[in-house]
């Protein structure tokens, strides 16, 4: 059989993804940095707004299109929270928002959703990071949190 | 003759042309010599992309010839479809050949050998008359020529035709004669990785010939895109293990005869095929995290099961290690590190060139290891998904240590089976050094940028890399030129290995063709029986799969919008742009 030295090694490694996984799932479940999940209820829409909720409260619904975003640019004062509800109207799109951790798939009829706070002023790019077509690259939205 | 691996008997009263006709030799070499062609134009179109991405190249079409979005479409189907199965399945024939001692069967050799012939040239029209620029995922609802589904369609069904009718029958055969031997483990691991095939392209075959096939031919309007590419990742991840299980068998059975030594277990072995064999195919939803549609618990599940399916590699890793320890303690290697003195890293006696392609794609696969373990993990995954730091991890993997095994073993095969040596024998074990270098580069550069926010398979020349553009980025300016220079290091190895490879194509005949392997013995023995009795691991295989993939089948199914098809060039639906004509 698998000799003591390969048992060590079967051992350690098997101990090492496990902490992993036990790390990660505390950082999903314990501080909250949980991926998107399947929402069964919600509709998919065609019009992209920013909605104020309330102060610094805001609710982005992001359309992604051949090619670029709507809205493409919008601003909120610092210390801003967003629900970003997010869908394709075409093709597979990406939503990168450099420097966060929204980092989203935009699939045709599926609605995808995180939510993020903006503590630093600044301009936000937002990134499409799924090949759409042939001006793909030039596909940026904008977030400027002032 | 008795085979010192399994002690049994080979029965092999066969005269040499019985068993390798030149008929079977001519079916081998030409799956070598057919996509190493193609190869040559996916390396090329590599090296345009990293000067698009620096920059240098500002253009929609390289020289006004190939479109970006079609050359990066070419460059993933060549280099990881084409190339990579094609390879695999001429090194499966070669070593069923080798260690079974029976002669290929004709028929289905030619009858695969078509199949994957029709079905490249079919894929290849598609995508270099700009018929197909989907790239190699081919994501719906974009839309490609019919002749570029069915072409992918008949390639991996030829594919897999050796294996149920010429591999199998003939190890059956062998056993017969061979009762009381167990599996060869060269024999093992080819049929984990060509079970794992089978089973990997029932997903993709629904998806396009259910799906992709019926709305390019216009027979249906519309398409679930989220199905669509459930149903492609349950393909598209457990592929990358049907490149790497065959890098993997070389380095179990060839490695340590190569640096003189032992396979240091083969229970070791037998047990990271195994589970290779019911770890790789449920975890597809690692590439779908950052996605809406499906629930984050069974992104969870698969984050488990990615993480379980790196303990292979773990003990691949410690076994290879070992393996080349003792090899390098037989030639007289002492000390703690002083062993690695004695390994044959520039040697070019014998066979002995093979290991700088084993040993540089080894230490490329040490931080591909690290960059997928990255990947895999849940939440860190947001960081950096789509981002250029994925495609720094998978050219040093599939790029990186399959590339360079599978480069190593062409050669070789092309040498054994043409009766040749191996031509300008020094510049083929300086290549995979360059490589190595290269890709190392190619890898940290695009990992920083990747973590900056760079995009994967994105034509940066025109925009974020164009210092003209209102979406210029100057702070990855730098990373994008160092890509570009590990690149070019990468590609001068591989022009390298190109004058090998044709000298050696072109060497004349010095010995009698064969297909014989270097294949070592085992230093630690006797697996249990269960190591190699396939039914209990298959079992554990579905049921795995039947967990994990249930739920999320049903979650995409329930997608009720559908989409209609597009073209790349024009942001509405296809049959729209039709309508108005």
């Amino acid at each position: 059989m698998v000799d003591r030295f390969e048992k060590r090694a079967i051992v350690v490694a098997l101990t090492l993804v496990l902490s992993f996984f036990v790390l990660l799932v505390y950082a999903a479940k314990g501080l909250g940095a949980d991926l998107p999940t399947c929402l069964p209820d919600a509709k998919p829409f065609k019009q992209g707004e920013l909605i104020q909720l309330g102060d610094k409260r805001y609710q982005l619904n992001a359309v992604a299109k051949m090619w670029n975003f709507e809205p493409n640019e919008i601003r909120i004062p610092a210390g801003s929270t967003v629900d970003i509800y997010l869908v394709s109207t075409d093709v597979m799109h990406g939503f990168h928002v450099n420097n966060t951790l929204v980092n989203l798939m935009a699939i045709p009829n599926v609605v995808n959703y995180t939510r993020v706070k903006f503590d630093k002023p600044g301009t936000y790019d937002v990134i499409c990071h799924e090949y759409c077509g042939v001006f793909h690259q030039n596909m940026v939205g904008k977030i400027i949190v002032e | 003759m008795e085979n010192v691996l399994t002690g049994q008997k080979v029965a092999s009263a066969r005269s040499r042309d019985e068993l390798l006709s030149g008929a079977s030799r001519f079916i081998i070499l030409s799956e070598i010599v057919f996509p190493f062609l193609l190869l040559i134009l996916g390396v090329a179109l590599g090296l345009l992309q990293v000067l698009a991405r620096a920059g240098v190249l500002k253009d929609s079409h390289y020289f006004g010839w190939i479109e970006y979005y079609q050359g990066l479409t070419l460059h993933g189907v060549i280099n990881a479809i084409v190339f990579t199965t094609y390879i695999i399945v001429a090194f499966s024939n070669a070593l069923m050949v080798s260690v079974l001692k029976r002669p290929l069967k004709m028929g289905v050799q030619w009858v695969s050998w078509a199949m994957m012939l029709v079905g490249t040239l079919m894929a290849a029209f598609a995508m270099l008359t700009g018929r197909a620029n989907v790239l190699y995922t081919f994501y719906p609802p974009l839309i490609a020529h019919w002749t570029f589904y069915v072409g992918t369609v008949l390639f991996v069904v030829g594919s897999i035709i050796p294996f149920f009718l010429d591999w199998i029958p003939n190890y059956r055969a062998w056993k017969r004669e061979n009762p009381s031997a167990r599996m060869p483990l060269a024999v093992l691991g080819t049929f984990v990785n060509f079970t794992l095939w089978f089973v990997m392209l029932v997903p993709v075959a629904i998806e396009i010939l259910f799906q992709l096939l019926p709305l390019s031919l216009g027979l249906v309007d519309e398409v679930n895109s989220l199905l669509a590419r459930t149903l492609f990742w349950f393909f598209g991840h457990p592929l990358v293990y049907f490149w790497l299980l065959p890098a993997y068998v070389m380095l179990y059975t060839m490695l340590p005869k190569i640096v003189g030594g032992k396979l240091y277990s083969d229970p070791a072995a037998r047990l990271a095929f195994m589970l290779f064999l019911i770890f790789s195919v449920p975890v597809g939803l690692h590439h779908q995290y950052t996605e809406g549609g499906l629930s984050a618990n069974f992104k969870l599940l698969h984050a488990f099961l990615t993480f379980m399916v790196a303990l292979p590699s773990f003990i691949t890793a410690f076994t290879v290690a070992a393996s080349l320890e003792y090899g390098a303690r037989q030639q007289g290697g002492r000390g703690l590190f002083g062993w690695w003195a004695k390994l044959p890293y520039f040697s070019t006696k014998g066979d002995q060139w093979l290991f700088s392609y084993f040993v540089a794609g080894l230490l490329l696969f040490l931080f591909g290891g690290i960059t997928g373990i990255i990947n895999a993990s849940y939440n860190m995954n947001m960081v950096v998904h789509n981002t250029s730091f994925v495609s720094g991890h998978f050219h040093t993997t599939v790029g990186g240590l399959v590339t360079l095994s599978f480069l190593g073993i062409s050669l070789y095969l092309i040498a054994k089976l043409r009766g040749s040596e191996v031509a300008f024998k020094k510049l083929a074990v300086a290549m995979p050094y360059l490589w190595l270098v290269g890709f190392f580069i190619f890898d940290a550069a695009k990992s920083v940028v990747g973590i900056m926010g760079a995009p994967r398979r994105t034509n940066m020349g025109l925009s974020y890399a164009d210092s003209a553009s209102p979406l210029y980025q100057p702070d990855w300016v730098v990373w994008n030129h160092l890509t570009m220079l590990g690149g070019i290091i990468a590609v001068v190895g591989f022009v390298l290995y190109m004058v090998s490879f044709f000298g050696t194509l072109f060497a004349k005949r010095v010995n009698e063709p064969s297909t014989e392997m270097p294949i070592a013995e085992a230093l630690h023995d006797n697996p249990a029986p269960v190591l190699s009795n396939f039914r209990p691991w298959l079992i554990a295989m579905v049921v795995l799969i039947a967990i994990a993939y249930t739920q999320p089948l049903i979650e995409a199914f329930r997608v009720t919008e559908k989409s209609p098809a597009y073209k790349e060039n024009m942001p509405v639906p296809l049959k729209m742009m039709q309508g108005g004509q």
